[in-house]
């Protein structure tokens, strides 16, 4: 039990402060921040078995949940039949010529032996198959984008349930991180780590810019939920009834009748947006939970002590015979396809779709600062990890004003320095998550939970 | 004269813009290799850290045409640059005695000093913001352009114009002169030499007694030089938005790995190679051809390679395509 108490001490700490922003500032915000927490712990998690486990380095972070997000449009939105019409077949005509492509390189690569002959081929045909693609899509994607341009001018989606896309997202990073791994991973640390951010930034401009895809920096907004929609619930006899249950201390001091009806309205609304929340929060929380026991599990089986092994010392472990390059890769693609997951989800919970949002600050930068504060190689920590940071990005401001006001207090309220640092109060955050994680790395390098080695 | 419109145009719309982005990203890459090649990690902080040196160069210019000091007709920042040098290389040395001498001696792995370079980079960037904020400014005085492309035809009588922006000739000659100097130096003197026998191999250069503090304050000093003049001369030939001068970071990536990390002529030549390579994919050579096909041949389409939202991506895609085929970089820096 004792082994646990740092864990519960901690966990306990960032719930109590959760709390207590719903009890200062509003129980909504509180919640959203718990899943915005609970959505970022999956992030760690993913970046966490990449980097504790097996020691990658992946700055790809933001490629893969934005690949999560498309998921999300791909699955869930309806068709749209007009463009199907317009450029469907196309667009399926390119998807063959691209695999016939990949699968025309891998045979190329394999039957040629002499070295020169085979990257000219391999240029040859990338050449002509972009120049054909460009032919076949030019067309279909005017045609696509210029069906109601306003609304949709894309493809639309399958018109599937949302939640079955959190699958989907994870195979679409799987799938991406396998090409970029077989790429990348043979790099040095540092190089891995400047050369997935780039990749990452070529796969969001990609979907930023093929708007026939999922609309691009147009957005897709309104987008299907897992939960019920605030209205709905706002009409429902059984939850007007829940709500005034719960609030019957308060509605009875009420004596008109007219006024305790507009209180209970009001209180119905907060209400609702609470409860779609807390559903979320459900949702996700049974995400994290199951990872959780699925990663702790692999952590502690046969295959996570090799993956401990490789990343303590390759060559000891490939001269014992593991396929190190086999195992990075696994582990590689295992990690970003949490990622997808958590994209995925993110998108689900925002219900709209902005690629312009992908920025590597919030979603590599922040993420890793998640994964080194909460701990490396330990999933209680990288939980924790994102639920600390999260909570420090989002409440930084608040803070950061409360600390200059406190400061500056004797100073008069014109004076142009206390305006200028009241006007920057939210870049505080950038100083207060930057110097977090100078004073982690520098006192505490292993994080505030550090990885656990269970003797056997 | 067809064919001299052609080579107009081809001059003001890619060659031009080209050189110029391609001098201030070699200047960025040569910043991001010798830090890799001395002190041995891949800094994050770079694009922010030239961020900082243009907004010290942005408030000195300020700060002078307040009172009103200018330049003629050279913009007033150039005047300001000794100064941003200056300050940027006191917030470099004191970055790095409070946070990277701290691992350099422990002898931690690279990969830790390179997620240290990231939390220096949020400061950083912090900082700046909280300083100048996040808002898009422009700070070029004194003469815009050099030729315009009116007076160029007059002159010519040719009917394509040629514009000569005077920020585009200043970045060429400052980059110029600056990359000479830092050349002379690494290669000539005997500090120089040291530097590159301490990148090169630390323990035997330490065995022949080079002092590694010194070394160590040289390089930030260059890179304070290097950073501040790249940041500068970018930001007077567009704008200076610290936002952008993060991103910026990523093509000055590409750019010092293109050339091969460590090697600082690689990474100037490497700055050029990603600047080209973007412009030259990206532009719509309809107008080219036009002049120089048959009337009946005229292109119809834009002839476009790829659309210019791609322009970054074209820059890490070469990246790609040289970490897969020689990732030495290609002009052989440290190996892998």
């Amino acid at each position: 039990m004792k082994q646990y108490t740092n864990i519960i001490a901690a966990y306990a700490i960032m719930i109590l402060l959760i709390i207590m922003v719903g009890i200062l500032q509003s129980w909504s915000i509180a919640l959203s921040i718990l899943n915005y927490c609970l959505i970022s712990a999956v992030m760690t998690m993913g970046a966490n078995i990449q980097w504790g486990y097996a020691g990658l380095i992946n700055f790809g972070i933001m490629g893969y949940t934005a690949l999560g997000g498309l998921a999300v449009v791909l699955v869930s939105v309806a068709p749209v039949p007009e463009a199907w019409e317009a450029g469907g077949f196309n667009m399926i005509i390119c998807l063959l010529i691209i695999v016939t492509i990949v699968f025309s390189i891998k045979y190329i690569s394999k039957k040629i032996q002499s070295s020169k002959k085979k990257n000219f081929s391999i240029a040859c045909i990338i050449i002509l198959g972009l120049i054909l693609l460009r032919f076949v899509s030019g067309p279909a994607i005017e045609s696509i984008e210029a069906v109601d341009p306003a609304k949709t001018g894309f493809l639309g989606g399958l018109g599937m349930p949302i939640l079955f896309s959190w699958i989907i997202g994870g195979l679409f990073a799987a799938g991406v991180a396998f090409v970029i791994g077989k790429i990348a991973l043979g790099l040095r640390a540092d190089y891995l780590a400047i050369a997935t951010l780039l990749i990452a930034e070529i796969i969001v401009s990609i979907i930023k810019h093929e708007d026939w895809l999922a609309r691009g920096v147009k957005n897709v907004i309104g987008l299907k939920r897992p939960v019920p929609y605030e209205i709905d619930l706002q009409n429902t006899p059984w939850f007007i009834e829940l709500v005034e249950k719960f609030n019957k201390g308060k509605l009875s001091i009420i004596n008109s009748m007219t006024e305790r009806q507009d209180t209970l309205n009001q209180l119905i609304i907060e209400a609702s947006s609470v409860y779609v929340k807390l559903c979320m929060a459900g949702l996700f929380l049974s995400v994290v939970i199951v990872l959780l026991i699925l990663t702790q599990k692999a952590l502690y089986s046969p295959w996570g002590r090799k993956m401990r092994a490789i990343r303590d010392n390759e060559i000891a472990a490939s001269a014992m015979g593991k396929n190190v390059v086999k195992e990075h890769l696994l582990i590689f693609i295992l990690g970003s396809a949490i990622v997808g997951i958590a994209g995925a989800m993110m998108v689900t919970n925002d219900g709209l779709f902005t690629p312009g949002s992908y920025r590597p600050m919030r979603y590599t930068f922040v993420i890793w600062v998640m994964v080194i504060v909460g701990g490396t190689g330990n999933n209680f920590g990288s939980i924790l990890g994102g639920f600390v940071v999260w909570f420090l990005w989002v409440e930084a401001a608040p803070i950061a004003l409360f600390l200059i006001n406190l400061f500056t207090s004797h100073l008069p309220e014109t004076n142009a320095l206390k305006i200028h640092l009241i006007e920057s109060a939210p870049y505080f955050r950038f100083l207060m998550i930057g110097i977090g994680l100078l004073i982690i790395m520098r006192y505490r390098p292993q994080g505030i939970l550090p990885e656990k080695i269970i003797k056997q | 004269m067809d064919i001299l419109n052609a080579i107009i145009v081809l001059l003001n719309y890619t060659i031009i813009p080209a050189l110029s982005y391609g001098s201030q990203l070699a200047l960025g890459a040569i910043f991001v290799t010798l830090v890799y090649g001395v002190l041995r990690f891949a800094n994050f902080a770079t694009g922010d850290m030239m961020s900082f040196g243009t907004m010290v160069a942005v408030l000195f210019t300020y700060y002078f045409q307040s009172i009103g000091i200018n330049f003629g007709i050279l913009p007033t920042a150039l005047l300001t640059i000794p100064f941003a040098i200056l300050i940027m290389i006191l917030y470099m040395l004191t970055i790095d005695k409070f946070v990277f001498s701290y691992y350099r001696i422990k002898k931690s792995p690279p990969v830790q000093l390179a997620m240290v370079s990231v939390g220096v980079m949020f400061v950083t960037q912090a900082i700046i913001r909280i300083i100048i904020g996040p808002f898009d400014r422009r700070f070029l005085d004194g003469e815009k352009f050099i030729l315009k492309a009116i007076e160029f035809k007059e002159m010519t009588g040719l009917s394509e114009g040629l514009t000569i922006k005077s920020t585009q000739l200043i970045t060429i000659v400052v980059t110029i002169i600056v990359v000479s100097i830092m050349f002379w130096f690494l290669n000539k003197t005997k500090t120089g030499t040291s530097m590159r026998a301490y990148s090169d191999n630390e323990d035997l250069a330490l065995l022949s007694g080079i002092d590694p503090k010194k070394v160590v304050m040289i390089t930030w000093m260059i890179a304070g030089v290097l950073a501040t003049v790249g940041g500068v001369l970018y930001g007077l030939d567009k704008s200076y938005k610290p936002f952008v001068y993060f991103n910026n970071m990523l093509p000055i990536f590409a750019a010092a790995i293109v050339g091969g990390i460590g090697n600082p002529f690689g990474a100037f030549l490497g700055g050029y190679v990603i600047a080209f390579a973007e412009i030259l994919i990206t532009y719509a050579y309809k107008r080219f051809f036009t002049y120089l096909l048959p009337e009946n041949l005229e292109p119809d389409s834009l002839l476009q390679l790829l659309s210019t939202d791609y322009k970054f991506a074209v820059s890490f895609s070469i990246l790609v395509i040289v970490l897969l085929f020689r990732p030495s970089g290609i002009f052989k820096g440290k190996t892998l």
